[in-house]
């Protein structure tokens, strides 16, 4: 066979690499379409906060039987893929376990614990699949969460299952393999769990063994590949978008709101003409938002970031009792735009051809949007700091200041405001009236 | 007993100056119910001889429930107003009782140019009384079961949670927390202009649901620290019909009522 293996292994390996990349710049791409967010203030204030929420999972421990069992597959994840390297090496040099001599009784240790961590992250992840599955969790089946996004969420739990099942089948083979000192196998490894497996392998001869352990090892790296490029197309990729979306967050009091400067400039004119020294020259294209385009760049990547866990809608006021409002859906239909618009761009040679719709209406209704209590519970409730409220009041800004598409009391409460200092209709000279009240 | 409310104009004519600016708020001006609150608060300025001073006709809607409804050049229109305001007093702090003021005053105001100290009112009371100006004694209040209810823009947009438990917890009071409190604490309902408009439709009132989890406290007494709250939980309870039995009041009602004033 001489290097075939080498240099299939080789084309395998570049072809999900690149294929990864081409991925993560079209990412790249879809996540710049929105505008500039600041946020590179503080640099230590975001690291510390990347490493306790994305690193650290702080905000997982909430629900501390789902938080432990979501850290082990994370740490699973990790680790067991350290064991890539050696991997990727052998497939690449040609070698077996590559690293077994230099380690020593350290590998066998590592082999070890990556059995046991692997037989943990199967049973956390048939826990998920059962709780999702059986138990029917609320969060799980909301309107927003039926046909792919259920089937997401399965489809990674059925990966995982797979690729655990093909490390340990793979080294059960490997283990009789040893045993019975057939050259190449070398004696390497420690077995905690994948000794369970091999008695389903030990009356199959020696060549069997030898075939079957190939496609286990195959199937396993090859897996890995597969899942590392669904990654771009599910939820999953929030392993990956947690850490930068994390740095990025909001390191401001939840009650601040954004203050639009350009807006600023108009208003000091018209209230103060004498203290504007130069004439306002911004002339601001668009209040707020009502496509993806007129978002930020962090909230494009919120979108994508998401896990669909539904912590958010989980205690959100206004879906608690019932109303239309998902703050997860809103970040769900913010990427499925978005991914559209990307789409778009990609097919016209990248420049977006108007396809007649937008993030309002199209995906996200006014009934939507004038149901938040704007509570801030969603964003507190963000294992990886997504803030749906804030696109919220963005697009409730373009309703009201592009559109005059306020709920009628609101538009009462806003004149009231305009023409006697006060959202009520009361005469602003009375307000002291209280203290002779009785 | 009649209310000491001077004006910042009325001192300024006098050549005095207050140390602190007590901003009313629209509710805590014109809102039956939360007038109640207002003068629970100035009742205790007065019995603890706090040099204060509110702004009176001068005093206009931060802009908070237009900026929450979207419009920002409104919000915008308030706040430099109230700015030029503010600054030609030369005004250096507010306290005031309302939570939504507390958080647009204190962090939407700086980047208009309006830079002043902001502290809600159960700030402001906790530090009377650990200067020692305000002794609280538990008085009718002692041993009851109260419960707290965070506001949003207070608590978790601010994270402003002991003020008000500590002071509570000056009233010899049993205090017992909802299954969901402090950051996790759920909305009455009132935020996001929401008080001025109908609620989408839906399977419940949002304040309806909060009081059903304050009543699982079996509270005597729901304390709240903003005049929506009191408004929004008020109304959640008559609507269960048992307003004779659970009370809605206010933590400076609370301490002013225990101290006889
Ligand atoms: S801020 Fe709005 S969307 Fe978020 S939990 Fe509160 S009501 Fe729901
Ligand atoms: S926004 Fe955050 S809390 Fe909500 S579903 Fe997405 S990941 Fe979960």
């Amino acid at each position: 066979m001489g290097y075939l293996p080498n240099f299939i292994f080789l084309i395998l390996l570049a072809i999900g690499i690149g294929f990864f990349i081409r991925n993560m710049g079209r990412l790249k791409r879809s996540i710049l379409i929105g505008k500039p967010a600041g946020r590179v203030d503080n640099k230590k204030a975001r690291w510390q906060r990347m490493i306790r929420l994305a690193l650290g999972q702080s905000k997982m421990g909430v629900k501390p039987l789902a938080g432990s069992l979501h850290l082990i597959v994370y740490l699973g994840f990790i680790l067991i893929n350290i064991e890539l390297i050696e991997i990727v090496l052998d497939g690449l040099l040609g070698t077996h376990r590559v690293f077994a001599p230099f380690l020593g009784r350290f590998y066998d240790f590592l082999i070890g614990s990556f059995e046991l961590l692997a037989f943990l992250v199967l049973g956390a992840v048939l826990f998920f699949w059962a709780r999702r599955n059986l138990l029917k969790i609320k969060r799980f089946w909301k309107p927003e969460m039926k046909g792919w996004p259920k089937k997401d969420a399965d489809y990674i739990l059925y990966f995982e299952v797979v690729l655990m099942l093909l490390f340990l089948c793979m080294n059960a083979t490997d283990a009789l393999l040893q045993q019975r000192e057939i050259p190449h196998y070398i004696q390497a490894g420690s077995f905690p769990i994948s000794h369970y497996l091999t008695p389903f392998f030990a009356q199959l001869p020696t060549s069997s063994l030898l075939f079957l352990e190939r496609i286990f090892w195959w199937a396993h790296i090859g897996g890995i590949l597969l899942f590392l490029n669904y990654l771009y197309y599910s939820k999953h990729l929030h392993i990956l978008l947690a850490f930068p979306n994390t740095f990025y967050s909001n390191l401001a009091p939840l009650g601040k709101f954004n203050v639009d400067s350009t807006i600023k400039n108009e208003v000091t004119q018209i209230l103060f003409p004498e203290r504007s020294q130069t004439p306002n020259e911004a002339v601001i294209e668009k209040f707020g938002a009502s496509d993806v385009f007129d978002l930020k760049w962090t909230q494009l990547m919120n979108a994508y970031s998401c896990t669909e866990c539904g912590r958010c809608t989980e205690v959100c006021p206004a879906n608690k009792t019932g109303k239309k409002l998902s703050p997860r859906k809103i970040m769900m239909d913010t990427r499925d735009r978005l991914e559209e618009v990307s789409r778009n761009r990609i097919v016209n040679k990248g420049v977006y051809q108007d396809d007649q719709k937008q993030l309002l209406n199209d995906y996200i209704s006014p009934e939507e949007l004038w149901a938040c209590t704007s509570c801030n519970a969603c964003v507190e409730a963000c294992p990886i700091a997504i803030d749906p409220m804030s696109i919220i009041m963005d697009m409730r800004q373009y309703l009201v200041m592009e559109q005059s598409a306020a709920p009628q009391e609101l538009n009462a409460m806003m004149s009231n405001i305009e023409n006697n200092g006060a959202p009520w209709p009361f005469n602003n000279q009375d307000r002291l009236q209280w203290v002779n009240d009785n | 007993m009649s209310l000491e409310v001077p004006t910042l104009a009325s001192l300024q004519a006098e050549g005095k100056k207050a140390e602190v600016v007590f901003w009313v708020g629209c509710a805590g001006s014109f809102d039956d119910r939360a007038k109640k609150i207002t003068k629970a608060f100035v009742k205790i300025l007065n019995h603890t001889h706090t040099p204060f001073a509110v702004l009176g006709s001068e005093e206009s809607c931060s802009g908070d429930p237009a900026k929450r409804a979207g419009n920002e050049f409104l919000f915008q229109m308030q706040a430099l107003q109230n700015i030029t305001t503010l600054d030609a007093y030369g005004v250096s702090k507010i306290v005031t009782t309302c939570p939504h003021c507390f958080n647009t005053l204190k962090n939407e105001y700086p980047e208009l140019g309006g830079h002043y100290e902001v502290v809600h009112h159960t700030q402001f009371l906790k530090s009377l009384i650990e200067k020692g100006t305000l002794k609280v004694a538990g008085g009718t209040y002692k041993g009851k079961r109260i419960t707290y209810h965070d506001p949003c823009y207070l608590g978790r947009a601010n994270r402003v949670f002991e003020a008000p438990r500590d002071l509570i917890k000056k009233l010899d009071a049993e205090l017992v927390e909802m299954k969901s409190c402090k950051a996790k604490g759920s909305c009455c309902g009132a935020g996001g202009a929401q008080m001025f408009k109908e609620a989408e439709p839906g399977t419940k009132e949002v304040n309806i649901a909060r009081t059903e989890e304050a009543m699982e406290t079996q509270a005597e007494i729901i304390a709240a620290a903003c005049p929506f709250c009191t408004t929004m939980m008020t109304d959640g309870v008559k609507n269960k019909g048992q307003e004779e039995k659970i009370k809605i009041m206010d933590v400076a009602e609370l301490i002013a009522n225990a101290n006889d004033l």
